[in-house]
């Protein structure tokens, strides 16, 4: 009975929270578009270099890569740092419990990232985070409050800061505004961040390219077979009356 | 006699292929005026038959196991040739196959296809109806994410708030006394083999009582009153085989196409069918914001939550929840009317039905959101409507004001 109190309290309590979580926050659109395979590319590098070394890919194969256009040894030479042979999954080296002692939650596996997120959502994110001393890695997110990744790539964004402003009687930020340039322009960091994100909703799914365009072939096909069956069922039938 | 004559007497003399093959397809006598709705039986079939060749194959290649089931879904979405075609025919399927059957129960509404002699057709159906629901439920708990985990969580907490025994019959269900290995085994178990072999046993007697009393049709008369006095054929029946075959073709095509399009192009359905939290592995130590069932649950789930708990116990809720299922079989013995077809049905009734409509649709809407207290006022008008569409049957279909029925059907 406690237990299904629990639960219910539990149920009850539930669209509190998404309200409070979902109500607020802005999502940028993110520049999507699997065709770009040279923007796949640099997302895949970006990902590897940056994101590989905490998260990993559990289910992505490194030879997958080959459906953005590399061939097998430049995957070798410039995207594989922690595997031995292109067949490998994408793992991490670092140990689960590592992650979760040094972040305070383990880094969740990428594999799906993009489908349970959203592109938007990680578009944003990515390009949210800003100074908060308050916090054990010294940063924060405007996307997501309190996050355990710190800025991974703030040497290349530089560092945001919060600008406040008075709403309803509460301090929120209306905007991040850049107080320390990093090595990139933010147009730059933003049209990387944009490649990274193309990455990984091809990563979320990367049969979504042929499935597509196998859809359109059997779409034509049963269009065809439309006619020749209702011209059959015609003839059938036309001495019902 | 031709070599091929000669081999179907020899099986003919052992076994009754040419009598079978002759009473369900070539000699079977259909009425002449099906329309439209009359293609989603057909349909459901063929939807019976994708899911289980599909389900087949992914077995090939799923874990049920609580450390690789998820990864296992994305092997299968990645590594296994054709895999991710084989795992969205499957996914998809199972949210059309409640497309096919709602609307193959609502023709059945309008029609009066659950009147006399046809109860035990309704009552069949009705039964596959729940088994379906079953069988999507245990199934949805085998990709093992975030939704699949805490779908089943509300579900089996349903059955603890049974009095007394409620404790006890959930820990039967689960196995275990939280969602775990232990229960994904044992919903894998009923999914792929104890359920479908129900379902295919009851879609056979379905088929069996309808091929035994024969098909209604749009006007809701029985084409049997009149037959050749020759051939004892039905005047407005026709051959099931090649009319109805060849007709059910261009169905299906269609059909094929809309499938096709959702499967292809948007496979998740907006969320709809594949819901964004459910690429998330499950975690027992992470409820998700927002629990929501798959949108053919969801008018049950509203009429669940729309009822107040009594003494901080959600039990009249569950029971509620099961009346509005246990309801439908009694529908043959609660219409009253002198006739069976929406087409010469008064006022009463038709104003009846769009309630009810609007209603179910109404709820289905409503279990998707997070009940906020509006909504909650809205699912119990809804849900009261559904209810007494049912109780009240008897008395308003008793008293409308209903049309004469023609004598031979009307195209």
């Amino acid at each position: 009975m406690k237990r299904l109190k629990h639960f219910l309290f539990l149920l009850a309590a539930a669209p509190v929270v998404a309200f409070a979580a979902g109500a607020t926050v802005h999502l940028d659109k993110a520049p999507v578009n699997l065709t770009d395979k040279e923007s796949l590319q640099r997302g895949a590098r970006v990902f590897v270099n940056y994101c590989l070394s905490c998260h990993s890919a559990s289910v992505m194969r490194y030879s997958r890569l080959q459906d953005l256009g590399l061939n097998e040894e430049q995957i070798k030479d410039n995207l594989m740092f922690a595997a031995e042979k292109p067949g490998e999954t994408m793992k991490v080296s670092m140990a689960k419990v590592d992650g979760k002692a040094w972040f305070g939650a383990t880094p969740p596996d990428l594999s799906v990232i993009s489908r349970s997120r959203g592109a938007d959502w990680l578009y944003t994110y990515l390009r949210s985070f800003y100074r908060d001393d308050s916090r054990a890695t010294g940063w924060n997110n405007t996307v997501f409050d309190k996050v355990g990744m710190p800025h991974v790539m703030w040497n290349l964004q530089g560092e945001l800061a919060p600008v406040y402003k008075t709403q309803g009687g509460h301090e929120v930020i209306e905007r991040l505004e850049l107080v320390k340039p990093g090595s990139v322009t933010l147009a730059q960091y933003d049209a990387m961040v944009g490649d990274l994100v193309n990455y990984l909703v091809w990563m979320g799914e990367p049969a979504q390219v042929q499935r597509k365009q196998l859809g359109v072939i059997v779409l034509l096909f049963l269009a065809v077979f439309f006619v020749v069956a209702y011209y059959l069922k015609k003839e059938f039938w036309k001495d019902i009356h | 006699m031709s070599a091929l004559q000669k081999m179907m007497g020899w099986v003919d003399d052992r076994f009754p292929l040419t009598a079978t093959y002759k009473a369900h397809l070539s000699e079977y006598y259909a009425p002449k005026n099906f329309n439209f709705w009359y293609f989603f039986g057909s349909l459901a079939l063929l939807v019976l038959v994708l899911q289980i060749v599909t389900g087949i194959f992914l077995t090939m290649n799923y874990k049920p196991d609580a450390e690789l089931a998820f990864m296992s879904v994305e092997y299968i979405m990645r590594d296994v040739e054709w895999g991710w075609l084989i795992r969205y025919m499957h996914s998809t399927g199972a949210s059309m196959f409640f497309v096919v059957v709602y609307l193959h129960m609502f023709r059945g509404l309008m029609y009066g296809s659950y009147r006399k002699p046809r109860e035990l057709i309704w009552i069949f159906g009705v039964l596959i109806y729940l088994m379906l629901m079953a069988e999507a439920f245990l199934g949805y708990l085998l990709p093992w994410g975030q939704m699949s985990y805490w779908g089943a969580q509300v579900i089996v907490n349903l059955f603890a708030a049974v009095p007394f025994i409620g404790e006890d019959l959930s820990i039967l269900i689960r196995g275990d006394y939280v969602i775990s290995d232990a229960t994904l085994n044992r919903f894998f178990a009923f999914h792929v083999i104890a359920l479908p072999l129900v379902l295919i046993a009851l879609v056979a007697v379905h088929l069996v009582a309808l091929h035994e009393v024969g098909s209604n049709n749009p006007d809701g008369i029985e084409i049997k009153k009149h037959k050749d006095p020759v051939t004892h054929i039905p005047l407005d029946g026709i051959p099931f085989h090649p009319y109805y075959t060849v007709k059910d073709i261009v169905g299906v095509i269609v059909f094929l196409m809309v499938f096709s399009a959702i499967m292809f192009f948007a496979p998740e359905m907006g969320g709809y069918f594949l819901e964004a939290a459910n690429f998330v592995p499950a975690d027992s130590l992470k409820t998700p914001e927002h629990i929501a069932p798959l949108w053919y649950f969801t008018p049950f789930y509203a009429i669940l939550r729309a009822v107040p708990p009594l003494f901080g116990s959600q039990f009249p809720g569950v029971v509620a929840m099961g009346m509005s299922i246990v309801l439908l079989f009694f529908l043959p013995w609660l219409d009253r009317s002198k006739v069976k077809s929406i087409r010469y049905r008064g006022p009463i009734y038709k104003i009846a039905l769009a309630l009810f409509i609007v209603s179910f649709v109404g709820l289905g809407y409503l279990g998707l959101l997070p009940s906020t207290p509006v909504a909650t006022i809205f699912a119990q008008v809804f849900s009261v409507i559904y209810f007494l569409f049912f109780l009240l049957m008897p008395w308003y279909t008793s008293i409308d004001k209903t049309k004469p029925e023609p004598e031979r059907v009307t195209g």
